[in-house]
């Protein structure tokens, strides 16, 4: 039996804020690339702690809240055919496509399923040849190895009713991206921790050097992301915009070169679509011409057509921090976790739904102290 | 039941399918025939046979009259149980439908004195596993101090139900003089928790097929009728009870600060929860806030008497590790706040809906 006591950390949480308050001498804007990154902050306040001057900008970092509608639709449309079985993780099965989502489709009679593994939906379509499995492969670098695992398991297995939408997305072009568009207002990056686990390092460092801005490589507790804050903010005081690995005991430079191996026999880069942000070169995943045979869209002849998102939706903006959750005129009322508009409240790791969740609409009538 | 089967059955119109089954639930089971006649005999009245309920009348009549005559008031409530798996680590459905119909009565400190039960059998269900919730029924009913007085099976097509679906409505009796709600609570009264928070909802989880961790936790289903006689018996000035259930804490916080009209303050660091637990909800993204208990209540108490409850529950079996979470606030009305273990704030918000389906 625990009461979870964390005097020590708290301890250390109050010298990280004293030590940023002495640093920081103007505001800076900071931009947390992931959504694990985003809930923690939220979730314990820290953001609202910080010293005043340095803003945190909750970045793109949710692989559910950047996949696009198309993406959704097609999921659908194969959900649909009665001969598949769909599975996906489980936020997934909430995110609105253009109109409807996938439990919608669950309650008129497709055999849609959440699974916490892609290795779970091979085991299945083991169980079940009868039934055509498709798991819906969303994520980044982090839970694209298990993707391409099952995709030579199924091979090895000779699976012939197994196959995969991907929809695997990569974090770098996206922070490129943003730091690229025009309105920016990022001039540091806490890149995720878990991501430069499974890539290393080093991809960051031509971006650092690219858009001189520092980018600091976090974990997700509260003290790993003051210490990533603390030393991008220096950065940023001092005039340096270089690469940091703030989480030495997860990261190393040259990241797991196994599991870079399966993404390598498995997947190749192409063009991909972000929700919010628009097609970003070379920043997703498709299968290699040899898993090309898995591809459940060619399989079954399915493509959905892109539409536009919700025009009073402005994840956009949120994604490139521009806005803050709160500043849309959407957000809380027409726009919540039950009825979402976009992306970023879809997901529990959205932006939008982090806000919505620690009530930081409401938070205003919280009397200081 | 006699092995061989009399020539009349084969003429029951109510009983389409093989007569001669004995190890699955047939759709004769439910149709009211000879059947239907042996299960109640082999299972039920087996398991939880009693005087009122062998006289096997269309309903039960019941005389509260000397209850009554000392001020003791009805309470009544219902509760349908669905729970996926039947079975898990701590417990089963026959566990839950008990206590959990047990607790609600508790909750308004009634004592529970009698229990129905409806069955909906699936086709095809194990006989052998219908006698093992049958008996679990039957142990938490004798544990909970309950009479089983009326009961009913239904038998639908293999395919429309789930195995085993249980419905229990409970009858129970509140003192004379004890009044609890949440009108009664105000600023300054403490929170507490009886124990750990999330053990059932998390073994539900671990039970589930595919889940690919081995893990030590049990589910906490529990009859709390006793632990509340023993509160209310230090403090009749408990102001009211919750046991949080689906939408773990959060939902019974939040209930209570809009019903209350005041706001609820929580210490993150004084949450009790199971390290097991905590791990096995960091790893799957839940919140041990939001994960449904089936033996641990919430009470909100005078802060005069808080260490004086603390102290009964920590020697009751049921309230072992029962910890003071928090305070009744008369800033931020209907909303509850938590201090997190950094110093932080962030409001506790009313869940959307389960974090999981099917836990009870």
């Amino acid at each position: 039996m625990t009461t979870r006591p964390q005097d020590p950390v708290a301890e250390r949480v109050r010298q990280l804020l004293a030590e940023i308050g002495r640093i920081v001498t103007r505001p800076w804007a900071v931009m947390e690339v992931c959504g694990g990154q985003t809930h923690a902050l939220v979730r314990s306040g820290l953001d609202e702690m910080l010293p005043q001057g340095v803003e945190m900008i909750h970045g793109p970092g949710c692989p559910v809240c950047v996949t696009p509608t198309v993406t959704i639709d097609t999921a659908i449309a194969l959900a649909r055919l009665p001969q598949v079985t769909l599975c996906s993780f489980g936020d997934m099965l909430r995110v609105p496509g253009s109109r409807e989502d996938l439990f919608a489709v669950r309650a008129g009679g497709g055999d849609v399923r959440v699974v916490y593994s892609p290795l779970d939906a091979v085991q299945l379509a083991r169980r079940h040849p009868e039934r055509q499995v498709v798991f819906l492969a969303i994520g980044f670098e982090t839970t694209a190895p298990a993707t391409a695992q099952a995709a030579m398991l199924a091979r090895r297995l000779r699976l012939e009713n197994f196959s995969l939408l991907v929809a695997h997305v990569l974090v770098p072009p996206a922070v490129e991206a943003i730091l690229r568009s025009p309105g920016t207002r990022v001039q540091a990056v806490l890149a995720a921790g878990h991501v430069c686990s499974v890539m290393g390092t080093s991809q960051y460092e031509p971006v650092a050097a690219r858009w001189r801005v520092p980018i600091v490589v976090t974990g997700f507790e509260p003290v790993d992301l003051l210490e990533g804050i603390r030393r991008a903010v220096l950065q940023l005081e001092q005039g340096r915009h270089e690469l940091e690995n703030a989480y030495p005991r997860a990261v190393t430079d040259r990241g797991n070169e196994a599991a870079q191996q399966l993404l390598a026999e498995v997947f190749e880069c192409c063009d991909r679509s972000w929700r919010g942000l628009g097609v970003i070169r070379r920043s997703g995943w498709r299968l290699t011409p040899a898993y090309r045979g898995l591809d459940a869209g060619e399989r079954f002849g399915v493509a959905a057509a892109a539409e536009e998102p919700s025009s009073r939706c402005r994840s956009g903006e949120v994604l490139t921090g521009a806005i803050k959750p709160c500043g849309c005129a959407a957000f809380g009322g027409e726009c919540t976790p039950r009825t979402p508009l976009g992306p970023t409240m879809v997901s529990s790791e959205g932006a939008c739904a982090a806000y919505y969740h620690a009530g930081r609409r409401r938070v205003a009538v919280l009397p200081t102290g | 039941m006699s092995d061989s089967v009399p020539a009349h059955d084969v003429l029951q119109p109510a009983c389409p399918l093989p007569l001669r089954e004995r190890d699955r639930v047939t759709l004769g089971h439910g149709g009211g025939g000879i059947l239907s006649a042996e299960l109640i005999d082999e299972v039920f009245l087996t398991a939880f046979g009693n005087p009122l309920l062998e006289r096997r009348g269309d309903a039960c009549v019941l005389d509260l009259a000397a209850e009554i005559a000392v001020g003791g008031r009805l309470a009544c409530t219902t509760d349908s149980y669905v729970v996926r798996p039947l079975f898990f680590p701590g417990g089963s459905i026959g566990d839950l439908a008990v206590n959990g119909t047990v607790n609600d009565l508790a909750m308004m400190a009634a004592r529970p004195r009698y229990l129905t039960v409806g069955f909906i059998l699936e086709e095809g269900f194990a006989i052998a596993d219908l006698r093992r919730i049958a008996a679990a029924l039957a142990a938490a009913a004798s544990r909970a101090g309950v009479l089983v007085i009326a009961g009913d099976t239904k038998v639908v097509e293999r395919g429309h139900g789930d195995g085993c679906y249980l419905n229990t409505t409970g009858l129970g009796v509140v003192p004379q003089g004890i009044e609890l709600g949440p009108d009664r609570c105000l600023p300054g009264d403490v929170v507490l928790v009886s124990g750990p928070l999330g053990d059932h909802g998390m073994a539900i989880m671990a039970a589930r097929e595919g889940f690919g961790f081995e893990t030590e936790i049990t589910s906490d289903t529990a009859p709390l009728h006793d632990l509340v006689a023993t509160m209310l018996a230090v403090c009749p000035g408990v102001r009211m009870l919750r046991d949080p259930t689906r939408g773990g804490v959060a939902a019974s916080l939040n209930e209570i600060a809009t019903a209350a009209g005041y706001g609820i303050e929580i210490d993150e660091g004084s949450i009790p929860v199971r390290p097991a637990v905590a791990a096995a909800c960091d790893l799957l993204g839940l919140d041990p806030l939001l994960v449904a208990n089936e033996g641990r209540l919430l009470a909100i108490v005078p802060a005069a008497a808080a260490d004086a409850v603390l102290a009964c529950m920590r020697c009751h079996e049921h309230g072992g590790h029962a910890t003071r979470i928090g305070r009744i606030v008369s800033d931020h009305p209907g909303l509850v706040v938590v201090r997190t273990t950094i110093g932080g704030r962030r409001v506790l918000p009313l869940p959307l809906g389960e974090q999981l389906p099917r836990i009870c």
